[in-house]
């Protein structure tokens, strides 16, 4: 695979692998963080875990605005 | 009182079925070739099969397994909602164009691509099958945990009115009827949800002070050191006795008071605040005597006796105390929802089975807890908590499996076969990562409602959204009720569509070499989705007392270990070969599987021996068995290349 999408894709996975990694490193390992409330009253944890799904469809819309129709006319029949 | 019928529910939840059943027999005429059964010929719209996305992925243990761990632990059921939508993005950005590119009706047929190799589609079709099983036996549980409540029936009847439901609706019209089955559900499921979390802010959240409880629903404070003997001077008061702390009830965990020799004792379980203070809360009693269920010391009643009452377990879920010694809140905000609950304390509901020679019996008791800790990881999986590293090797090794698991379930990656080519399957993916993704953060709003919301069924965690809709409203518990049976229903025809794919395509067909036209392969299909229908209905009836998320857990875990190393490998490596994924697959579903099986909590909830004795560090196999299959992909590949060249 060494298409522009699978690169891309590529590059998005592992952005959000990151925010996953240090969302779970944190829980695990750094508890005390997640308690802390830097806004509105709320604590990390909960907004942590809120951006992490809205990464998840912020990357998703990126992705799908930025990719190219590399080989739609083969679709279902290979 | 939780169980009691709804006619509004049962109207409702009757309707929701005929109308799944109806759609199936009218969309059955589109299924007469092998494409239109397995794939649904390739026509469905990328926004439809993106809402049925959500409606395969929603499953019970999403919708109801999820809420009722948040409304019982707290935070820890985010944990799941968090990791269930990660995995989206890897089959987003790493699987869904290439599935759509190589397929054709099964996840077998791209893993076999580029090999046209009869034991690639038999490792294939076997894991598909072990993944399904996996998968199907909680939402059989769920289906059962439904209909008891809602209809008033035995958890076995449940089961196979579901199981009888959904091999109708594979059976009549396949991919068709499951995709619109699947879109119908997941846009209610979002679209209802949330107006329930509307209904839920506006209610807003009100404590229930001490002081205005019933008369010896709490006893105490009492300071720590003396707190027999002020006990002791209460009780006279109210003319009781403190029952001998013998048997079964030979713990400092509980007390129990007698009003006189023919009622029924009183059990408090015994709380120690930060400070020292002792304070008693009433506890509520479940035991079997000669095969009849005894509540508190009485036998429960289905219906209301003489004195009007139906005699059964009190719903259980509130506020102790609101910040500032506010007793209600009104209407709330959402960001307000979460600050004001880290700020309260709440009563989280706890069971602790205690035995005494052949004698057993379940006590469940509440314990105040503070907000800021139930909105922190550690809760459910306490394990994270502790000095033990193989606890935290646990914990990394669930979140690693839910990261990696979504991608390589066979009744997810199947449905990127049913549009018609590979920008409808990436903007389908768009589109469910939006619909799931806006769920789950609904799902921390459900469960925290649920947990506060006094309505909770201690026995029952699986059905806390229910139950939090009905204490909203009853059309609206009506209405969930259906939605939840019409979740179970969208989800298993989807796994019994894969389960049958894999028997007549993969094991039949390709394997086997069996002759078949389109229509005879069709017809295998059918009558394979009977047979593993049946098998469904007979492990959901086995399995009652699992806890449904938790098996959903492993079965990642094994689709993630069998299934994604091949996958992602024969994408991204070109020294892939046949070999490899044979062997790939088959190590990481056999160690996976036999991970789990002598792992601790297998021991302890399945064969009921001390879980001290298992063989494996920790219960999640992922963290082990996921590079293991890369792992043993890359030095296999490796080795037969080198033999073939």
């Amino acid at each position: 695979m060494n298409t522009f999408n699978a690169r891309l894709g590529l590059l998005l996975f592992f952005i959000y692998l990151a925010l996953y990694s240090g969302f779970v490193g944190l829980a695990v390992f750094a508890p005390g963080i997640l308690a802390t409330t830097p806004w509105a009253g709320v604590n990390l944890a909960i907004l942590y875990g809120f951006a992490l799904i809205i990464a998840a469809f912020a990357l998703a819309i990126l992705y799908g605005l930025t990719c190219r129709d590399e080989n739609s006319s083969k679709g279902g029949e290979a | 009182m939780n169980h009691e019928q709804s006619f509004g529910a049962i109207a409702v939840f009757a309707a929701f079925v005929a109308f799944t059943l109806g759609l199936s027999f009218y969309l059955g005429g589109k299924a007469k070739s092998a494409k239109g059964y397995f794939a649904a010929e390739g026509e469905i719209p990328w926004f439809i099969n993106g809402v049925a996305f959500a409606g395969d992925y929603l499953s019970a243990a999403s919708f109801l397994g999820i809420c009722g761990m948040i409304a019982f632990f707290g935070y820890d059921g985010f944990l799941y909602s968090i990791g269930y939508l990660a995995g989206w993005v890897v089959a987003l950005f790493v699987v869904a164009e290439p599935m759509k590119r190589l397929g054709k009706f099964t996840f077998a047929d791209a893993l076999d691509s580029t090999f046209q190799s009869r034991g690639i589609k038999l490792v294939a079709g076997i894991s598909t099958l072990a993944v399904s099983v996996f998968y199907l036996i909680p939402q059989m549980v769920g289906a059962g945990v439904l209909v008891e409540p809602l209809l008033g029936l035995p958890h076995y009847v449940g089961v196979i009115m579901v199981g009888a439901a959904v091999i109708l609706i594979v059976v009549t019209a396949g991919m068709v009827s499951t995709t619109w089955v699947q879109f119908l559900k997941g846009g209610l499921l979002v679209v209802f949800s949330t107006v329930m979390v509307g209904m839920v802010l506006m209610r807003g959240f009100t404590a229930t002070p001490i002081e205005d409880m019933p008369e010896l629903a709490v006893l105490g404070p009492y300071s720590g050191g003396s707190y027999e003997t002020e006990l002791a001077a209460e009780l006279e008061k109210h003319s009781l006795t403190v029952l001998p702390a013998t048997g079964l009830w030979d713990t400092p965990d509980f007390v129990r008071l007698s009003a006189g020799p023919d009622a029924a004792p009183l059990v408090y379980s015994v709380s120690m605040s930060a400070s020292g203070a002792i304070t008693l809360f009433e506890a509520q009693t479940v035991e079997m005597v000669d095969g009849k269920k005894f509540v508190n010391g009485r036998e429960q009643e289905n219906v209301a006796g003489e004195d009007g009452v139906r005699h059964d377990l009190r719903p259980v879920g509130r506020i102790l105390k609101l910040p500032d010694g506010e007793t209600s809140t009104g209407p709330i905000g959402p960001l307000k929802f979460f600050s004001t609950l880290q700020q309260s304390t709440m009563m989280i509901s706890s069971k602790k089975t205690l035995k005494f020679e052949t004698d057993t019996i379940d006590v469940y008791f509440e314990t105040p807890t503070l907000g800021s800790k139930l909105l922190l990881p550690g809760q459910y999986f306490t394990g994270i908590r502790t000095k033990l590293f193989s606890d935290k090797l646990n914990f990394l090794s669930l979140m690693l499996a839910l990261f990696c698991g979504t991608a390589s379930l066979p009744h997810i990656l199947i449905r990127y076969y049913t549009v018609k080519d590979e920008s409808s399957a990436r903007k389908s993916t768009i589109v469910g990562i939006g619909t799931i993704g806006f769920f789950y953060v609904l799902s921390l709003y459900i469960g925290l409602g649920a947990m506060t919301s006094g309505a909770l069924d201690v026995t029952n965690n699986n059905m806390a959204a229910p139950l939090l809709a009905r204490s909203l409203a009853e059309w609206l518990f009506a209405v969930i009720s259906a939605i939840a049976f019409t979740t179970v229903l969208g989800t298993v025809s989807g796994l019994i569509l894969a389960s049958a794919g894999a028997v007549a395509h993969d094991l039949l067909k390709e394997f086997g070499q069996m002759e078949f036209n389109d229509s005879e392969q069709v017809r295998v299909a059918k009558i394979s989705s009977v047979v593993v229908g049946v098998v469904a209905i007979v492990l959901g009836i086995v399995f009652k007392e699992f806890n449904v998320t938790y098996l959903v857990g492993w079965a990642f875990s094994v689709a993630a270990s069998a299934n994604l190393p091949s996958l992602v490998m024969l994408l991204f490596w070109k020294g892939v070969t046949k070999q490899g994924v044979i062997a790939a697959v088959t190590v990481g579903m056999t160690t996976s599987l036999g991970w789990i099986l002598l792992s601790a909590d297998t021991f302890s909830k399945v064969y009921k021996i001390d879980p001290e004795l298992a063989i494996t560090p920790f219960s999640q196999p992922g963290l082990v068995t996921i590079p293991l299959g890369f792992l043993t992909l890359i030095v296999v590949s490796l080795l037969t290349k080198k033999r073939a060249e």
